[in-house]
C-alpha cells in the first residue's frame, strides 16, 4: 500500500498593536462601543484617501528582520476586490505582486528533529470589520451571534447558511482598518506537530519584537493551513486543501490531523482529493467543505492607485533593527554570558517576553544612573546593582506579586524605575533587604490605589500601548522611605552620637563588658538600635560600639 | 483580443452580488465586448520602454502619517446614512459564505 506524506504550509495573520489604524487616525483600542472608532476613510466613504501609518511599516519591518527576510527597496499596495459587508470599499488593501519582504526562514524543532522552514513572503494589509450574524425571531441577533470571521479572505460559511436568505448581519467597523501582516510559509512542514512548533516559535518571536499581542483566542494571531498529500518519494504536490477557522494551536493540530486522515482515506479509496477550502468545526471535530470561494483571478488584483510605492532604504531598516528588542536566542546568550544570570534565571525571564522587556528596562535605567554618578537616590555608591540582582528581584518578589494578582509584566502597578530605585536604597545601605521587601509591597499597593483613582476620573485615556511607558503613578520607594522615616541611618556622626549617649546611660553594661562579659556588647548594640527606633545601620552600630568601648578601656 | 461570454457575465455578476435579469445576458455580452475592444486599442501602443506605473505622480518619497490617534465620527454620525441599524451597528442582509 502506498504511504503518503503530508505537505503543509501556513498563512499566519497577525494584528499589529499600533495606536491607530493602518490608513487613518482612528484608535485601535479594543472593546469600545461599536462604530465609535470610525471615520470616513475606514468606513469607505467616497472621495477619501488612505495615508499609511509609519509605525505599521516599522512594525512590519521588525517582523521581516526577525524572520531573516530580504526587504524590498520598493513595494506596492494592491486592491483585492470582493464584496462582503465587512469590507466597505468593496476591496481590501493588501500587497500582491510586490510584497515588502521575501525569502525568510524560521528554524523549528519537532518530533526530535530540527527543520528550517522557509518564509515565502510577508504582506502588509488591512483588517476587515467585525460582523455578527443573526436571525429574526425570538432572541434576535443577540443570542445567535456567530464568532467573528477569522480573516478578511476567508468568508466563513456556517454550514448550510444561504446567501442573503432569512436573517441579517450586524457590522461593527471599529476593527476595520486595523493593520495586519500576513506571513506566508513555504510548504516545508511535514506533520501537524511541526505546524504547531512553527506557530509557537513564530508567536514567541513576534512577541519579542513587541509588534503584536499574538493572542490566538482573541484573533490577534490567526492561522490558515494549506495541506496536501503525496506518495512518499514523489516530488510533485498533490491537490491542495485550504483549511480555515482554527482558533487555537490545539485546533490547528486537530484540524490538520483530521484533514490528513480524510485525504488519506480518499486516496486509498482510489479517489481524488478535491481542491477546495474547508473549515474546521471545533465542536464536531471535523472539517467541512466551504462553498467554492473566489479563485485568485476573481479578486482582480490591481495596484492601489491611492497609495504611492512604499520605499525602505538601508538606513531606515538599520534604524528599525537598532530599536528592536533583542530576539530570544541572542537575548538568552546575552543574559547568561554578559549579564551574569544563571541559566535558570535567564530561562525564566526569556520565556516571558513581557518580563524580559521589564528586565531590559531596569538594566538600562540602572546603567544610566551609575553612569551619571549615582543620581539623587543612589547616595553616590552607584554601579553595584548587577543585572543578576535585578533578575533575582524580578523573578522573585515581583513575579510573586504579579502571579498573586494575575497581572502581566507590562501592566504592573510599579515600573522598572521603582525597582531600580529600591535596589539603590539597599545598595547604599539605606534600607535592609527585609525592609526592601516590605517597601516594594507598599509601593505596589500605592500604585494600585493610584491606578484605581486614575481610571475613575479619566476613563479610557490612551492605552499603555508602548509597553508601559506611561506607567504607574506609585511614588518611588525612596520617597516612601523618606516620608515614613524608614531609611536606615548610616551617617556616622549621627550614629556615633546615639552610641555615646547610650554608653553613658549604661555604665553597668559597659563595666561588665570590660570585665570580660561579651554578652554586654549585644545588649549595648540592641540599646543603640532601640534608641534609633530600628533605623540605624546595624553593621555601622556594631563597629561604632566596639570602637567606643575600646576607647573607654 | 479577449471576448466575454455569457458564462463570464453570470460569474462576475455573482461575484459582485448583483441581481440582474438573465434575459439581458446577450445585450450585456455585446456591450462588454464593445468596451473591451475600445480599451484594447491601448495595446496598440508600443510600451516596451515604458516602466509600469501605478500612480500618476512620480513620487520618490514615502507619504506617511505618524501613529497618533484622532477623534473620528460619533456612532450616531457613522450610522446616520445607514439604511438600517441595530445596537449601534450597521444592519445588512445576511451574507454568509462566498459565492
Amino acid at each position: 500500500m502506498t504511504a503518503y506524506e503530508p505537505v503543509i504550509g501556513l498563512e499566519v495573520h497577525v494584528e499589529l498593536k499600533t495606536a491607530t489604524k493602518i490608513f487613518c487616525s482612528c484608535s485601535t483600542d479594543f472593546g469600545a462601543p461599536p462604530n465609535t472608532q470610525v471615520c470616513p476613510i475606514c468606513l469607505g466613504m467616497p472621495g477619501v484617501l488612505p495615508v499609511l501609518n509609519r509605525r505599521v511599516v516599522e512594525y512590519a519591518l521588525r517582523a521581516a528582520l526577525a524572520l531573516g527576510c530580504e526587504v524590498e527597496p520598493a513595494s506596492q499596495f494592491a486592491r483585492k476586490n470582493y464584496f462582503y459587508p465587512d469590507l466597505p470599499k468593496g476591496y481590501q488593501i493588501t500587497q500582491y505582486e510586490r510584497s515588502y519582504a521575501y525569502r525568510g526562514h524560521l528554524d523549528i524543532e519537532a518530533d526530535g528533529t530540527s527543520r528550517r522552514v522557509g518564509i515565502t513572503r510577508i504582506n502588509i494589509e488591512e483588517e476587515a470589520a467585525k460582523s455578527f450574524h443573526g436571525t429574526r425571531g425570538p432572541g434576535g441577533a443577540g443570542e445567535s451571534y456567530a464568532p467573528p470571521r477569522p480573516s478578511p479572505d476567508s468568508p466563513e460559511s456556517a454550514a448550510g447558511g444561504g446567501d442573503e436568505g432569512e436573517g441579517y448581519s450586524l457590522v461593527d467597523f471599529n476593527r476595520g482598518g486595523v493593520p495586519l501582516i500576513e506571513i506566508v510559509s513555504e510548504p516545508d512542514l511535514r506533520s501537524p506537530e511541526e505546524a504547531r512548533a512553527y506557530l509557537i516559535k513564530l508567536r514567541n518571536l513576534l512577541l519579542y519584537t513587541g509588534i503584536s499581542d499574538c493572542k490566538m483566542q482573541e484573533g490577534s494571531l490567526r492561522c490558515d493551513a494549506n495541506v496536501s498529500l503525496r506518495p512518499v518519494g514523489q516530488e510533485q504536490l498533490g491537490n491542495l486543501v485550504e483549511l480555515k477557522n482554527m482558533n487555537s494551536f490545539r485546533s490547528v493540530v486537530r484540524g490538520l490531523e483530521y484533514e490528513i486522515k480524510r485525504q488519506t482515506a480518499v486516496l486509498e479509496g482510489g479517489g481524488r482529493v478535491a481542491r477546495e477550502t474547508r473549515g474546521w468545526d471545533e465542536g464536531r471535530g471535523a472539517t467541512f467543505s466551504m462553498r467554492s470561494k473566489e479563485q485568485s483571478d476573481d479578486y482582480r488584483y490591481f495596484p492601489e492607485p491611492d497609495l504611492v510605492l512604499l520605499r525602505v532604504d538601508q538606513a531606515w531598516l538599520d534604524r528599525v533593527g537598532a530599536e528592536m528588542p533583542a530576539l530570544p536566542e541572542a537575548r538568552l546568550r546575552r543574559m547568561t554570558q554578559e549579564q551574569g544570570l544563571s541559566e535558570y534565571m535567564a530561562g525564566v525571564i526569556g520565556a516571558d517576553p513581557l518580563m524580559a522587556a521589564f528586565f531590559d528596562e531596569c538594566v538600562k535605567l540602572q546603567g544610566a544612573g551609575a553612569g551619571a554618578g549615582g543620581g539623587e537616590g543612589a547616595a553616590g555608591v552607584g554601579g553595584a546593582i548587577t543585572p543578576a540582582a535585578l533578575a533575582n528581584w524580578i523573578t522573585g518578589d515581583l513575579a510573586r506579586l504579579a502571579n498573586a494578582e494575575g497581572v502581566e509584566f507590562d501592566a504592573l502597578p510599579v515600573g522598572p524605575e521603582h525597582l531600580v530605585d529600591l535596589l539603590r536604597l539597599v545598595d547604599a545601605g539605606r534600607i535592609s533587604g527585609k525592609m526592601a521587601k516590605n517597601l516594594l509591597e507598599e509601593c505596589w499597593r500605592a500604585g494600585q490605589a493610584g491606578e484605581a483613582g486614575q481610571a475613575g476620573q479619566a476613563g479610557q485615556v490612551g492605552k499603555a500601548e508602548q509597553s508601559g511607558k506611561d506607567r504607574p503613578v506609585a511614588p518611588l520607594p525612596s520617597a516612601i522611605a523618606r516620608g515614613k522615616g524608614l531609611e536606615q541611618v548610616s551617617d556616622e556622626g549621627e550614629v556615633a552620637r546615639i552610641v555615646a549617649s547610650v554608653l553613658s546611660g549604661n555604665g553597668e553594661a559597659v563595666a561588665s563588658y570590660h570585665a570580660g562579659k561579651d554578652k554586654a556588647l549585644g545588649f549595648l548594640v540592641g540599646q543603640v538600635m532601640k534608641a534609633s527606633r530600628g533605623r540605624a545601620n546595624p553593621a555601622l552600630v556594631n563597629r561604632l560600639v566596639r570602637e567606643a568601648l575600646g576607647a573607654r578601656s | 483580443m479577449p471576448a466575454v461570454s455569457a458564462a463570464q457575465v453570470r460569474h462576475v455578476a455573482a461575484l459582485a452580488r448583483l441581481s440582474w435579469d438573465e434575459r439581458s445576458a446577450p445585450k450585456l455580452v455585446g456591450e462588454l465586448n464593445e468596451i473591451l475592444a475600445y480599451i484594447s486599442k491601448l495595446s496598440e501602443l508600443d510600451t516596451a520602454d515604458v516602466p509600469p506605473t501605478s500612480h500618476a505622480l512620480d513620487l520618490r518619497d514615502n507619504v506617511l502619517r505618524e501613529d497618533e490617534p484622532r477623534k473620528g465620527l460619533a456612532q450616531a454620525e457613522a450610522l446616520a446614512d445607514a439604511p438600517d441599524s441595530e445596537a449601534g451597528m450597521f444592519r445588512v442582509p445576511r451574507v454568509v459564505g462566498g459565492q
